[in-house]
């Protein structure tokens, strides 16, 4: 089995949600995250927060934000374990980012050697 | 500074109902082999709640207060240990503790109210695996589910608190060796997984209802927790079975005539000459109801029900001559028929006395089958001298109370043996 890495992209401002809407959109997650936990496809995954730096030009540029940022900016990632990249992909459906306009790019984690 | 007496009496009384809870659902997250564990994350939360309300006073919800900083604990806990072995995160529940996405939910999740409840029962199961021996069983659940601390339970069983320690160290091995992880039984093991539970519950309140120390906090605690539990495995539908709705009323009938037991010197009166008016009516009330929905069941009658019942029987006389002594033999025959148990057939003889008076109870007391095993038991020896005092035979009845003065560790047993003996002596 292999493993594939969600880039989990975008997403609109959650920082106005009440505390009640946070907790519902998070429950969402749990009961998807769950769904492949049981399935034994999850590995593990993170959000991130907004802020960082980044690092260009060899190390010599350090600006302070990420590389992307709006529609592009990551905003966690997720590995799951598939057979397919077509496998992982049908995985993804049902992530509760898209209904908050979140893209997912799916990569298969490179077995290097 | 706020009143520190009240903060003690709160947090004593939240300590004792809830820490076994706050345990339960902790080892479910840590697994029993991080017992310690779960133990550290509630004696934290209890030191905060200490320090904190000393200053701020105690909030409106203590237990709600104390639930979160336990909660907010374990996530601290997990989070720092996420990527060691110390956890296992095997189980697709446990799996959602390691990603931020889900921790706070899922942890929330696992602190539902009907959830808490689940495994707290669930931990009562696992504390009396029908491998555990029975006093290890109840030392544990002392020590886990009811907030006693070792010295408590030291005291509960006339032992050291090395013994304890012991005991508790061992039960501990046992999880961890077994990979035991607690659950309720399955339906086809609910009965005799009860059955074992019911057992440490009932030993428990008859540690506390028979007065073999004198220091009544501990009686009554253990008294109260016993029904507690008891009171527990009744309010699920999973674990309610027939056998507990009579240990409950037993427990209930019992308690009901512990004011008039005893005198305010703590010397033991019998029943004959007990102030029936110094019996709870709302505990016999309360007996009544548990003792109803124990017999509305089609099972046989267990040997619990049968208890409650003769409890019902001396609760429902008006005075010791109106004791339906019939009745009551009936039950007692019903009991041998269960279990040939030479204390019941003591029992019984007594019963005998009462109904066909001196001789033939003689004669019942002779008839018992495995009598040697009652040759180290104050009861029968002070049950024999009882009948050969009401046969005349004083000098043999005193024999017989000084045997059962020698045999029991009760203070107030030993005065009352010692005021029998002295009252034959011509």
């Amino acid at each position: 089995m292999n493993q594939y890495l969600y880039i989990i992209r975008g997403g609109e401002d959650m920082s106005t949600y009440s505390p009640e809407e946070m907790q519902a959109h998070m429950q969402d997650w749990e009961t998807w995250m769950g769904g492949l936990a049981q399935k034994g496809k999850l590995v593990g995954g993170e959000p991130l927060h907004n802020e960082g730096k980044s690092l260009t030009n060899k190390g010599a540029k350090v600006t302070d934000r990420p590389l992307a940022e709006g529609k592009e900016l990551v905003g966690g990632y997720i590995i799951v374990k598939a057979d397919t990249l077509d496998e992982a992909t049908d995985l993804a459906q049902g992530c509760p980012g898209f209904d908050h306009d979140c893209s997912i790019e799916v990569r298969q984690i490179n077995a290097m050697g | 500074m706020r009143d520190q007496n009240s903060i003690d009496h709160t947090l004593n009384h939240l300590f004792r109902q809830e820490s076994g809870k706050m345990v339960s659902v902790l080892v479910k997250i840590f697994g029993t082999e991080n017992f310690e564990m779960a133990e550290d994350v509630v004696q934290d939360a209890l030191v905060s709640a200490l320090e904190t309300w000393k200053f701020k006073g105690i909030p409106d919800n203590p237990r709600a207060w104390l639930y979160r900083v336990a909660r907010n604990k374990a996530i601290d806990i997990i989070r720092k240990n996420k990527h060691s072995k110390q956890i296992d995160f095997s189980d697709p529940q446990k799996q959602l503790l390691t990603s931020e996405y889900t921790l706070s939910t899922t942890m929330n999740n696992l602190w539902k109210e009907h959830q808490i409840q689940d495994d707290f029962l669930a931990m009562m199961y696992a504390c009396c695996h029908p491998k555990i021996s029975p006093e290890n069983q109840i030392t544990f659940i002392l020590k886990s589910l009811c907030g006693f601390s070792t010295k408590e339970v030291a005291k509960s069983f006339l032992t050291s608190e090395d013994t304890i320690s012991k005991r508790i160290y061992r039960t501990k091995e046992f999880f961890r060796k077994n990979k035991i992880r607690p659950q309720i039984p399955s339906k086809k093991d609910i009965t005799s997984r009860t059955g074992v539970v019911l057992n440490s519950i009932y030993l428990m309140f008859n540690e506390g209802y028979n007065s073999t120390h004198s220091d009544d906090l501990i009686r009554e605690d253990l008294i109260s927790q016993a029904m507690v539990l008891c009171k527990s495995l009744l309010d699920n539908e999973r674990t309610r079975v027939p056998d507990a709705y009579g240990l409950m009323a037993l427990m209930c009938f019992h308690t009901a005539r512990t004011k008039g037991r005893l005198t305010s010197e703590g010397t033991l009166i019998q029943l004959s000459k007990q102030d029936r008016s110094t019996w709870s009516t709302e505990m016999i009330h309360l007996g009544n109801n548990y003792l109803y929905k124990a017999g509305n069941n089609t099972q046989p009658p267990s040997s619990y029900l049968m208890e409650a019942v003769i409890a019902y029987q001396h609760c429902a006389a008006k005075t010791y001559e109106d004791t339906n002594w019939k009745a009551i033999l009936g039950c007692y025959d019903v009991l041998i028929s269960i279990s040939n148990d030479p204390v019941v057939s003591l029992n019984r003889a007594l019963v005998i006395l009462e109904l066909d008076g001196p001789r033939n109870a003689m004669k019942a007391l002779e008839e018992i089958e495995n009598k040697k095993l009652l040759e180290n038991y104050y009861l029968y020896h002070s049950s024999i001298g009882a009948v050969q005092e009401q046969l005349g035979e004083n000098g043999k009845a005193r024999v017989s109370y000084a045997k059962a003065h020698d045999l029991t560790q009760s203070k107030s047993e030993k005065q009352f043996l010692s005021e029998k003996i002295k009252s034959l002596q011509s």
